[in-house]
Parts: C-alpha cells; sequence; structure tokens
C-alpha cells in the first residue's frame, strides 16, 4: 500500500505474500487493524447514505422519495450497519488492534491467527448483512432491535439479518478473549497493572463484556431463526411465548454493548488529553476503577429500556436507580478530564478539538440520558426523536468524535507522515457543527411529541427536520474534507518522526510506522504511563 | 529477504489454555441463556412441563449420560496418558472417545426419529394443538438438545483432529496445549449435558 519512509516497517512487509495477499493473509495485529478500519470506513459511509436518505425523506412531511414499508427497511439497515458493523467493533477492532499490543510493549496479540480469524468471521457477518437486503422477500423491517413478535412474524428477510448480527458477536467475543490474554501475558516486564496505560485498561474492562454479554444475545438471536422456521414460540404471544422476555434478553445484552461502544472511547479520549495538556493524567486510579465500575453495574440496568413495555413498578424503580448509579463513573471520568487539563500547557491541535467536541457531545449525550433514565420523564420522551437524539449524542457523538480524535492521534505512528493541520481542524469544525445542527433539533421536537421510526410527521415538527437535514449536509462536507485530507496524507505527507506530539506511553518510542516486530528489544518499565515533568 | 522480516509466532501454553477457559465461560453463558428462559416457562406453566416432561424416554438420557460421562473420563485419561509419552495409548483413549461421541449421536437419531415418527417436532400439526406450556417444553427439548448435539459434532472433529496430530507427532509429551483444550472442551460438552438431563428427562 503506502509507500512507508523506513524499511522494515509493516506497511511494507507482512507475509511471504506481496501486496494484497500480503494484507489478507497476515496475522500482524496491525495490519489486521488497518483491515478492519478500511473495511470499518466503507461500511459507515453506506450507513451514512442511508441516514441521509432518511433525512431526505424526512425533509418535508408526506412522501416524498420512498414509501413507509421502504423507509421501514432503511432505518433498519442503517441501525444494523452502524451498530454491529461499525460502533460496536470500531474502536476496539482498529485501534485495540493496532496500538494496544505496542502500548503494553508485546510483539503481537496471544492469538495472532485467531486475530485473523475474527477478521474473516466480520467479513463473513458483514456479508451476511448485506446479503439481507437482497435475499428472500425484501429487506428486513424490524429496526436494529429486532423486536418480537414482529420479527418472528413479518415475511421480511429478518433470518439474515439476525444470522448477521449473531455471526458479528461471535467475532467480537474472539476478539475479546484474545485481548483479556494478551493483556494478562503479554505485558512487558515491570509493567504491572497499575502501570499500564489506560487505553488497554479500558480495552480489558470492554472486553469482559464482549465476553460475558455477547452469547445471550447470540442465543436470543438463535431462537429468533428457530422461532421463524419451526414456529416453536419463544416470543410470539400466539403461540405461548413473551415478547417482553424477548426484550429482556435482548437488553441484557445491548444495554451492555453500547459500553463496549463507550469504554474504549473514553480510553482514547484518556490518552489523548494528558498527550496535549503534557500533564500526568489526574486521578489514574479512580479512571481505572470508574471503568470496571462501568462495566460491572452496565449490566444491571438493562431494564431502562422496558419502563413502558409493562415491567412491575417495583421493578421499574429499581432499574431507575441502578441507571443514576451507573451515571456515576461515567461522569468521574469527566472530572478526570478537566482536572488534567487544568493548568497544563495546551496544544491545540486536531486530536485535542476532536476530544472537546467528544467532552462535550458526551455530556449533553450523559445528562439526556439522565432524563430518560427518570422514569417520570422516560414515560413522555420514550420512543420518541428525542431518544434519537440521546443516542446519536453517545454513540455518534461520543465514539464516534473519539474514534475521529484517534485517527487523528495516531495517523502520524501508524503512517509514518503527517496530515494538513488546517484541513483537519476545518473538517473537525464541518462535522461538530453538522452534528451539533443535525441533533439537537431533534431533543426539541422529541420532546414535542415527534415519535421515531416514522417517515411521516405533523406540520409543527417540519422546522426541526429541516435543521437537521442541513446539518446532515454540513457534516457529510465535513467527512468529505477529513477523507481527503487522510487519504492524500497517508500516501503524500510530511515525514512525522516518531514521537510529533510528545506523548510518553510505549508507541511513541517505536518508530512510525512501527516495524513488523514492534521492539527490537522488549522494553523494561520502571515508571508509570504519563511521567510528564 | 521478505521472510526474514516477517512475522513469527511465540509459544505459550498458559495463554493457550487461559483462553479456552475464556471460551467454555462464554459458551456455558450461551446456554446459561436458554436455561433462564426454561426458568421463566417452567414457573409459568409448571403443570405442561410436569405432562411434556414425563413424555421424554428417561432410559435413553440415562444411558446418553453415562456415555458421555465415560467419554470425558477417556479424554481425561488420554491427556495423561499423553503426558507420560505413551502415544499409543493416548491414541486409544482418544479413538474411545470419539466412538463413544458417535453412540451419543446414534442414540439420539433414535431419540429424536422416534418423536418425530409420533408427529411431535417443531412445526408439526400435532404440536400446535398442544397445551402452550407443552409446546414450549417440546420446542425448548429441541433446540436445547439440538444445540447440544451440535457441539457435540464440533467435539468430535476437534478430537479427530487431534487424534491425526497425535498419530503423525505433532502433538506431543512437550507440546500437548490442543490436547488438553480439546479435553476441556469435551468435559464442557459433558458438563451442559449434565444440566440439560435433569432439567429435561427427570424433573417432572
Ligand atoms: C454511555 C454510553 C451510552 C450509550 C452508548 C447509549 C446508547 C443508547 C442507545 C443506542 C439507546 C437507544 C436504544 C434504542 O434503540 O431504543 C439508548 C437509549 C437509552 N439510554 Fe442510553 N446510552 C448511553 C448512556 C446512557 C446513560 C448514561 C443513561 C442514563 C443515565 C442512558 C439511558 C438511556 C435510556 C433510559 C434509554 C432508553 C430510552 C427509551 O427507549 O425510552 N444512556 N442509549
Ligand atoms: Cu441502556
Amino acid at each position: 500500500m503506502e509507500v512507508s519512509a523506513i524499511d522494515n516497517s509493516f506497511l511494507k512487509h507482512g507475509t511471504k505474500y506481496k501486496g494484497i495477499l500480503g494484507w489478507l493473509t497476515s496475522t500482524d495485529h496491525k495490519r489486521i487493524g488497518l483491515m478492519y478500519m478500511y473495511a470499518i470506513m466503507i461500511f459507515f459511509v453506506v450507513g451514512g447514505l442511508l441516514g441521509g436518505l432518511m433525512r431526505l425523506e424526512l425533509f418535508r412531511p408526506g412522501q416524498d422519495i420512498m414509501t413507509a414499508q421502504t423507509y421501514n427497511a432503511v432505518f433498519t439497515v442503517h441501525g444494523v450497519i452502524m451498530i454491529f458493523l461499525v460502533v460496536i467493533p470500531g474502536l476496539a477492532a482498529v485501534f485495540g488492534n493496532i496500538l494496544m499490543p505496542i502500548m503494553i510493549g508485546a510483539r503481537d496479540v496471544s492469538f495472532p491467527k485467531l486475530n485473523l480469524f475474527s477478521f474473516y468471521i466480520y467479513v463473513i457477518g458483514a456479508i451476511l448483512a448485506i446479503l439481507s437486503q437482497f435475499l428472500g422477500k425484501g429487506a428486513p423491517d424490524t429496526g436494529w432491535t429486532f423486536y418480537a413478535p414482529y420479527s418472528t412474524d413479518t415475511n421480511t428477510n429478518v433470518v439474515a439479518a439476525v444470522l448477521a448480527a449473531f455471526v458479528l458477536g461471535f467475532s467480537s467475543i474472539l476478539t475479546g478473549l484474545n485481548f483479556i490474554v494478551t493483556i494478562h501475558r503479554l505485558r512487558a516486564p515491570g509493567m504491572t497493572w497499575f502501570k499500564m496505560p489506560l487505553f488497554p485498561w479500558s480495552l480489558y474492562a470492554t472486553a469482559w463484556i464482549q465476553l460475558l454479554a455477547t452469547p445471550i444475545v447470540g442465543i436470543t438471536l438463535l431462537m429468533i431463526i428457530a422461532e421463524r422456521w419451526f414456529k416453536i414460540g419463544f416470543f410470539d404471544p400466539n403461540l405461548g411465548g413473551d415478547p417482553i422476555l424477548f426484550q429482556h434478553l435482548f437488553w441484557i445484552y445491548s444495554h451492555p454493548a453500547v459500553y463496549i461502544m463507550i469504554l474504549p472511547a473514553m480510553g482514547v479520549i484518556t490518552e489523548i488529553i494528558p498527550t496535549f495538556s503534557q500533564k500526568k493524567v489526574f486521578g489514574y486510579k479512580a479512571i481505572v476503577f470508574s471503568s470496571v465500575a462501568i462495566a460491572a453495574v452496565g449490566y444491571l440496568v438493562w431494564g431502562h429500556h422496558m419502563y413502558t413495555a409493562g415491567m412491575s413498578t417495583t421493578a421499574r424503580w429499581f432499574f431507575s436507580l441502578l441507571t443514576f448509579i451507573v451515571a456515576v463513573p461515567s461522569a468521574i471520568k469527566v472530572f478526570n478530564w478537566i482536572s488534567t487539563m487544568y493548568k497544563g500547557s495546551i496544544n491545540l491541535k486536531p486530536p485535542f478539538y476532536f476530544t472537546m467536541a467528544f467532552v462535550f457531545n458526551f455530556m449533553i449525550g450523559g445528562l439526556t440520558g439522565l432524563v430518560l433514565g427518570s422514569l417520570a420523564t422516560d414515560i413522555h420522551v420514550h420512543d420518541t426523536a428525542f431518544v434519537v437524539a440521546h443516542f446519536h449524542y453517545i454513540i455518534f457523538g461520543g465514539m464516534g468524535f473519539a474514534f475521529l480524535a484517534a485517527i487523528h492521534y495516531w495517523f502520524p505512528k501508524i503512517y509514518g507522515r503527517m496530515y494538513n493541520n488546517k484541513l483537519a481542524n476545518t473538517s473537525c469544525a464541518f462535522i461538530f457543527g453538522g452534528f451539533t445542527l443535525l441533533y439537537f433539533p431533534q431533543f426539541i421536537i422529541g420532546m414535542q411529541g415527534m415519535p421515531r421510526r416514522y417517515f411521516d410527521y405533523l406540520p409543527q415538527y417540519e422546522w426541526g427536520q429541516v435543521f437537521s437535514f442541513f446539518g446532515a449536509i454540513v457534516l457529510a462536507i465535513g467527512v468529505i474534507i477529513m477523507l481527503f485530507n487522510l487519504f492524500k496524507s497517508a500516501r503524500k505527507g510530511e515525514i512525522a518522526g516518531p514521537n510529533p506530539w510528545g506523548g510518553k506511553t510505549l508507541e511513541w518510542t517505536i518508530a512510525s510506522p512501527p516495524t513488523v516486530e514492534n521492539f527490537e528489544e522488549i522494553p523494561v518499565i520502571t515508571q508509570g504511563p504519563y511521567e510528564y515533568k | 529477504m521478505e521472510n526474514k522480516i516477517s512475522h513469527t509466532e511465540h509459544r505459550d501454553d498458559t495463554a493457550s489454555k487461559m483462553g479456552m477457559w475464556l471460551f467454555i465461560f462464554t459458551e456455558l453463558l450461551l446456554f446459561g441463556g436458554l436455561f433462564i428462559v426454561y426458568a421463566v416457562y417452567r414457573s409459568k406453566y409448571s403443570e405442561d412441563f410436569h405432562v411434556a416432561a414425563n413424555q421424554l424416554n428417561t432410559f435413553v438420557g440415562t444411558i446418553n449420560t453415562i456415555i458421555l460421562l465415560v467419554s470425558s473420563m477417556t479424554v481425561a485419561m488420554s491427556v495423561t496418558a499423553l503426558r507420560t509419552g505413551n502415544k499409543s495409548l493416548t491414541l486409544k483413549l482418544l479413538a474411545t472417545t470419539i466412538f463413544f461421541a458417535f453412540l451419543f449421536l446414534v442414540n439420539k437419531y433414535f431419540e429424536w426419529g422416534l418423536k418425530i415418527d409420533h408427529h411431535l417436532y417443531p412445526g408439526s400439526e400435532l404440536m400446535l394443538t398442544l397445551k402452550r406450556g407443552e409446546l414450549l417444553f417440546f420446542g425448548l427439548y429441541y433446540f436445547m438438545t439440538g444445540l447440544h448435539a451440535l457441539h457435540i459434532i464440533v467435539g468430535m472433529i476437534l478430537l479427530i483432529v487431534i487424534y491425526r496430530k497425535v498419530q503423525n507427532g505433532r502433538l506431543t509429551k512437550d507440546d500437548n496445549a490442543l490436547l488438553e483444550n480439546g479435553g476441556l472442551y469435551w468435559h464442557l460438552v459433558d458438563l451442559i449435558w449434565i444440566f440439560l438431563f435433569p432439567l429435561l428427562y427427570l424433573i417432572s
């Protein structure tokens, strides 16, 4: 691919094969990470285009460019692609793979072949997800949540989509397993648990969620297939099943899944802020423990998705209470980030701008999460555009911006070249502005009663949809500028040198791009990861 | 020169065992989801479950339990045999295990076959006339034992691969992690059955 500055860089040398085959057969964690990145970028663009189509349909009340049925299919596919193909693997599979082994001083993950295998399972899942659009009797129209009994009744091609989610879950489990073992076994000598950088820590907590939560949704998805094929009746009340049970099983996974998305994002942010403030991270242990606490307590709050589904009152207030408790460790992190910046010598470069956008969005997303977590207010805004705004603030505004921050932070490390700072800042401004214009109005019209997942609406919500539409356009322009900048710089950018930001973690001590073996000699660790001045 | 720079892997038996344990954990959770569903419906339709469970053949179930317990033992013995370097004994014990696995499937085949002959299978006309709880019981029965049988088949394939590797000397006394992992997996398959057996056949 790109010609790099260094002779034995991983970009040049992979396996005994050359060219594309050298990538597809490589067990090098960095190459696998990059393959995930290219795949995920493609899916992100596809999912984004579908989102754009929805915004176009909603631009005016009434039917404009698609029928209601098509709209249902489009939001389902949009959701499935974004959730299962983009954000769940996102940071862990891309930056976890490329950087985690380096940051703990290892030459690779514990099971390099399994790592490549996970990538291929991901590809198979992706192919299935795409095929689900074309096979059978039409694209699935259930929404990404596959709620029963509709998902067991509809004639559309649900089985392929559900199977895709199952297969992707399998890939996620294997990646998590690999990371746990790697972090246990391959930390460099002297790197005790509390001398480990915080991004690997966040991946470690995430990996446990992947391992412990994913099987539950896996079996639930298989039950849907069994019910469709054999009329077993797990969830369909007509066959004696219980649809609420489906929701429980689904959210037992899918709430923790939101932490699979957000914990690595918090980890990325926790790397960037100390580097760009040139200050030791404030409250290292508090950050570690809050990650672990989020991972642990995050299991217990799934019921806040079901306040209106017919649970007992006791269960509802209990879940509401727990939801408030799980917000505390997230708040601890924000506090630690701000404290780390306090009196730091701040270097205003693109990764830092993306990071600030993350913190801002995440705070709005988190606070509106509390609105949804409170029983009384949730009843009012449940299944409205307010929920859409909330989770886009968390997922896109949070995880998405963290991903962009990560690309801009580690880009010089991965490619050995630097991008154009001005263009990067411009793209950040467009993406952030577009994002805000796109999603903030949804909070307001949501509170006014605009329902979620409707392809038509009353005229009083039109102003919000119009704002959102233009927001989407600004956002798209920003993404295009960014992609242009990055792709061009990967090949032609200035040579970056090993440590352009003055970082202290291990990846900045080796060549850019890293060599195939990462380290000539495995380093011996004697101090913590963030020893600035 | 390409080859010199290309990636090398190192061996770490502790890591591979740890990986296997974690994987087993996720497998247990996979079945755990089914156990939750079973528990919910059992408490909701305890009477129907009772009636339906009586129609399962406890005898065949017991035979299969014994088969799996014994095979678990033989696989454990094969691990020890390889550790002491006794290749031919290892092979014999592995072959026995694989044979038992096969026997289990044959038994299962007849058990399912008989039910299907009686038109008791998911999606059949007869099933849809049953009471809700009975329908769910048989649904769960087929789903759980089917998923378990799938694990038996995967385990068998794994053991066959291991057999071949011991045979041509690629798994030895000093490099036996794969056999240990195969053994662990087989114990898991056995363990899950130990849960399924009372839930489906005995409690009635
Ligand atoms: C930390 C990262 C978070 C992520 C990634 C996230 C993601 C999501 C997603 C994807 C949904 C929509 C699910 C659907 O399709 O129905 C959602 C809904 C919800 N979120 Fe969050 N969320 C996060 C944080 C929070 C927090 C901190 C709270 C509360 C303190 C919260 C409370 C809720 C509630 C109650 C709903 C359900 C609303 C309803 O359907 O009525 N979330 N979230
Ligand atoms: Cu949730």
